[in-house]
């Protein structure tokens, strides 16, 4: 017993498609437990079966038995068995992937893979749009349309707690439909092999009550007001040009060519899922992004000193 | 007795009529499948109506295999003789690819109503 408690935790926790907190990961999971409890008993039939003929029955059948045997056991019994689940996992395919109407969605969400982070643009059928990086929230409840592309490799969009995964593809833009219905805080991977980094890029998935949720975008719908806090981290950003890759509402900086950093103190995680958010993990990420995260394309930043690194830290927890 | 089958022929060809058709049913799916979804609404044409010319090619292919099948049957002497049919005589020969003929009729019976499944469960195609 002790032996298989590291089977069962992984049944559970912020990355477990067994542990579902939405409809499609829902279906999934039954769709698992439905194949385990098929497959036990057909796995159990057939090693007593050849635990029969080689222990205890050593004398041949007789040739008619032997007939019925592989006719009933070898034929019909798979068959049928077969045709169910296919049936079954049929049935099941448009509930997987259930493509909601644009009336339907109450909420679009683009996302862009690139090497190794999540360029995400939060979109309402009002027409306001929301910048974000390597973090998504969603609301509780609510039908949620993902539309996933890439702009390098192929990469997979994976909320294993939520739903299956679908893969972003260069040129082409895939559709993900996911319903939420656990408040909780869980974890995106990419699921499809993109470079030396691929296994650290993740994001958290923030199931957020819809009144809150509301809250939240409205206020990430402007600007931080931390983009005026005092200090030389604002000009210690400008001078060493961070602003030519990365975005930040409300100032001259409007580049995605690296991960926005709008609201960056307010984020979960640093590094696409990698450190805890912090001034620290802030100041690590920003001296050498490639230590962190093999093949990152933000260059290092070894000529900043300790102190300098702090006050752009600072600077960035403090746009929340 | 005069029977409705075709008059018997003595070829290795006829072994392979129904897998033949199982491919060619396989093809016939999948290829209109993906030309349909890649070109919505090709020739005025809804998913519907791809649905229906799957089920009619379904039809004539498990039709076209249970001939298939009728006419091992008969080279295998409607089951009159015990398998395994492994003695060197032409007799032996003709009843073994008979009765092999038969069972991949039957293999090709299920796996053609397996291919053309999915078109009973999937009532779209968006992309």
């Amino acid at each position: 017993m002790a032996a298989l408690t590291p089977v069962f935790s992984a049944c559970s926790g912020v990355q477990s498609a067994l542990d579902p907190a939405g409809e499609e990961s829902g279906q999934v999971a039954r769709l698992f437990w439905l194949m385990i409890a098929g497959g036990l008993p057909i796995w159990a039939f057939v090693v007593a079966l050849s635990l029969y003929a080689s222990r205890w029955k050593l004398e041949p059948l007789r040739e008619d038995t032997a007939a019925r045997v592989i006719f009933w056991g070898g034929v019909v019994l798979p068959v049928t068995v077969l045709a169910a689940l296919l049936a079954y996992a049929l049935w099941l395919m448009p509930s997987l992937r259930p493509f909601a109407g644009s009336d339907d969605a109450t909420l679009r969400i683009e996302i862009t893979g690139r090497q190794f982070w999540w360029h995400v643009v939060y979109k309402r059928p009002n027409g306001v749009r929301v910048v974000s990086a390597n973090e998504i929230r969603l609301p509780v409840g609510e039908r949620v349309e993902f539309a996933l592309t890439s702009d390098d490799m192929i990469h997979s969009f994976w909320i294993p707690a939520l739903g299956g995964k679908m893969d972003l593809i260069p040129g082409r833009q895939n559709r993900l439909s996911l319903r939420a219905t656990k408040v909780g805080t869980y974890r995106g991977q990419c699921a499809e092999f993109c470079g030396t980094s691929h296994a650290l890029m993740a994001f958290p998935a923030i199931v957020m009550e819809g009144a809150a949720f509301e809250t939240w975008l409205n206020a990430r719908s402007r600007p931080s007001s931390g983009v005026h806090a005092p200090g030389t981290g604002r000009a210690l950003f400008e001078r060493n040009r961070c602003g030519s890759c990365h975005r930040i509402a409300g100032t001259q900086w409007q580049s995605t060519a690296g991960p926005d950093l709008s609201h960056v103190g307010s984020r979960l995680t640093i590094g696409a899922g990698q450190l805890a958010s912090g001034s620290e993990a802030l100041a690590s990420f920003v001296a050498d992004a490639g230590a962190v995260k093999a093949g990152a394309h933000m260059p290092a930043n070894s000529h900043l000193s300790a102190a300098e690194l702090t006050e752009i830290a600072t600077w960035l927890k403090g746009l929340q | 007795m005069r029977h409705p089958l075709p008059p018997e022929i003595e070829s290795l060809w006829t072994l392979f009529t129904a897998p033949v058709v199982w491919a060619l049913h396989f093809l016939a799916c999948y290829v209109t499948a993906a030309i349909f979804c890649a070109k919505p609404g090709l020739l005025g044409n809804d998913f519907f109506a791809l649905r229906t010319l799957i089920a009619g090619i379904t039809l004539l292919s498990l039709a076209m295999i249970v001939v298939a099948a009728l006419l091992a049957w008969r080279q295998w002497g409607f089951g009159t003789g015990d398998p395994p049919h492994d003695d060197p005589t032409r007799r032996d020969r003709l009843l073994f690819q008979g009765y092999a003929t038969l069972l991949l009729s039957g293999l090709s019976f299920v796996a053609v109503i397996f291919t053309a499944l999915p078109a009973v469960f999937l009532t779209e195609c968006l992309r």
